[in-house]
């Protein structure tokens, strides 16, 4: 049987195409924390400096949300047709609410992320604010005005904060079982990727958060 | 002690099924759970009922024959015990019970609570067993194990195949139980001439039954009668990964 189509093979292209955006989740809250310095323009002119980083970047998310949705998506189906008849009782003796509720966390942050780039980088839910068409006083794309702007609106920040919640338990449990996946478990390991996979995922979502909440609080504008 | 059960009654694996509630009268708590199943079935026999039909071989922990869901755990609620050796006295009096049969697609049931296992024969037919040459027998010590590898490949053997893994899961895979027979396996030298043939036919095999995939959520270690660690999976991950870099 080919790689991409065994019952593991399958499991290692979820955790591959799982860490990769794991690890573009990191290198985006890294870069947006520049807000907190007010020198989100400044990084953002010079990341767009480097097209072939900035693109070569882009293609390689595209292919790992394309793959990652396929195969959660073939992974659920198979999954459900294995458990046709659910039991009059149920009882999860280790299962988290994040581990059963992967899709739908899966669902909302595919749904989220749609929104996200019509609003940040297409800029077409509110022109009045988009950056492209606005510079700033050194003539770059005024980033930082539309995002203040943006999540002045209490609507905005409440979507993003539910949005970011569920990408949290996503994560938390995404990253414990991109490991297991790839076998990179044994009984003394395995607590401690699990705990650090909590971590992370929690110290991710109060860290994207505080953008969002810094703005509705008046402490960034 | 007084306890209602509710009980899930199929005539057949075409009939749909519903669960029917009984109540077992003055059960000693030093009944085990079989034989409290035997003490309502006598009465059901003398009404002129048909008996609640289950599994059970041994009644002592090692055959893996027995095994039902009790209030949504297989094998109930007490960690790594097995159906039959789960004592009346870790219930309390008045006590309700659900009793449904071991539920995925590939466990097909066959009559009230017993449930047709053989996808996992089939599983250890495509490739859980070593193939030798028979001749004289080998003297003794000419091949070494180390005690490390023999306590870990003796850990995955004290599987028994009784699906709990598979019932506990939610997605029916039967990961655990293939995690197991392909770890027991590597861990020895007899074993690992076939280590990435065996872990390939296997769990191609065990999507061929209709088993689900493994989503890491450990319900199957939770509930394992033998205290079966997921670790295995882990080790059944990377000896898929080893067969598929060599080119196995």
């Amino acid at each position: 049987m080919l790689f991409p189509t065994s019952a593991v093979g399958k499991k290692i292209m979820m955790a591959i195409t799982g860490q990769v955006l794991a690890l573009f989740i990191l290198f985006h809250i890294a870069g947006n924390s520049t807000i907190f310095f007010h020198a989100l323009n400044a990084y953002v002119t010079a990341l767009y400096k480097l097209p072939l980083f900035v693109w070569g970047g882009r293609l390689v998310l595209l292919l790992a949300f394309v793959f990652h949705i396929w195969y959660g998506t073939v992974l659920k189906l198979e999954n459900h047709a294995a458990k046709p008849e659910p039991y009059a009782k149920t009882r999860y003796l280790q299962a988290t609410f994040a581990g059963r509720n992967q899709i739908w966390t899966g669902v909302m942050v595919g749904v989220f992320l749609v929104y996200h780039l019509l609003q940040f980088t297409f800029q077409v839910t509110n022109p009045a604010v988009a950056a492209d068409t606005h510079p700033d006083a050194l003539g770059r794309p005024d980033i930082f005005t539309m995002v203040v702007q943006s999540f002045r609106q209490i609507g905005i920040a409440g979507v993003y904060v539910v949005s970011l919640a569920a990408l949290g338990l996503h994560l938390l449990h995404g990253i414990q079982s991109s490991f297991q996946t790839w076998g990179m478990n044994n009984e003394q390991t395995l607590p401690v990727v699990e705990k650090t996979g909590n971590v992370v995922s929690v110290l991710l979502f109060v860290w994207y958060c505080a953008i969002p909440i810094a703005i509705i609080a008046g402490i960034l504008k | 002690m007084n306890l209602t059960l509710y009980v899930w009654r199929q005539k057949s694996s075409k009939d749909p099924g519903r669960l029917v509630q009984y109540e077992a009268k003055d059960i000693s708590s030093d009944m085990s759970f079989l034989e409290m199943l035997d003490v309502v079935n006598e009465g059901l026999i003398v009404k002129g009922e048909e008996p609640i039909a289950f599994d059970s071989d041994c009644r002592e922990g090692i055959c893996g024959m027995c095994g039902q869901v009790v209030n949504g755990v297989p094998h109930g609620p007490r960690k790594k015990t097995t159906l039959c050796q789960l004592h009346m006295r870790h219930f309390k009096d008045n006590d309700t019970l659900y009793i449904e049969p071991f539920r995925a697609k590939a466990f097909p049931v066959i009559k009230d609570l017993i449930v047709d296992r053989g996808a996992f024969d089939k599983i250890i037919q495509s490739g859980g067993y070593i193939s030798v040459h028979t001749g004289g027998v080998p003297d003794g010590n000419t091949l070494l194990i180390p005690k490390h590898d023999a306590d870990i490949a003796m850990d995955a053997a004290e599987c028994i195949g009784c699906g709990a893994c598979v019932a506990a899961c939610p997605n029916g895979s039967a990961m655990l139980f293939t995690a197991a027979k392909v770890s027991h396996l590597a861990m020895l030298p007899q074993g690992k001439i076939e280590a990435a043939r065996r872990v390939c036919a296997m769990t191609e095999e065990m999507l061929a039954q209709g088993f689900g995939n493994c989503s890491n959520h450990y319900e199957c270690e939770a509930v394992c009668p033998k205290g079966i660690k997921v670790k295995f999976i882990a080790k059944l991950n990377r000896e898929f990964i080893k067969a598929q870099m060599t080119g196995s």
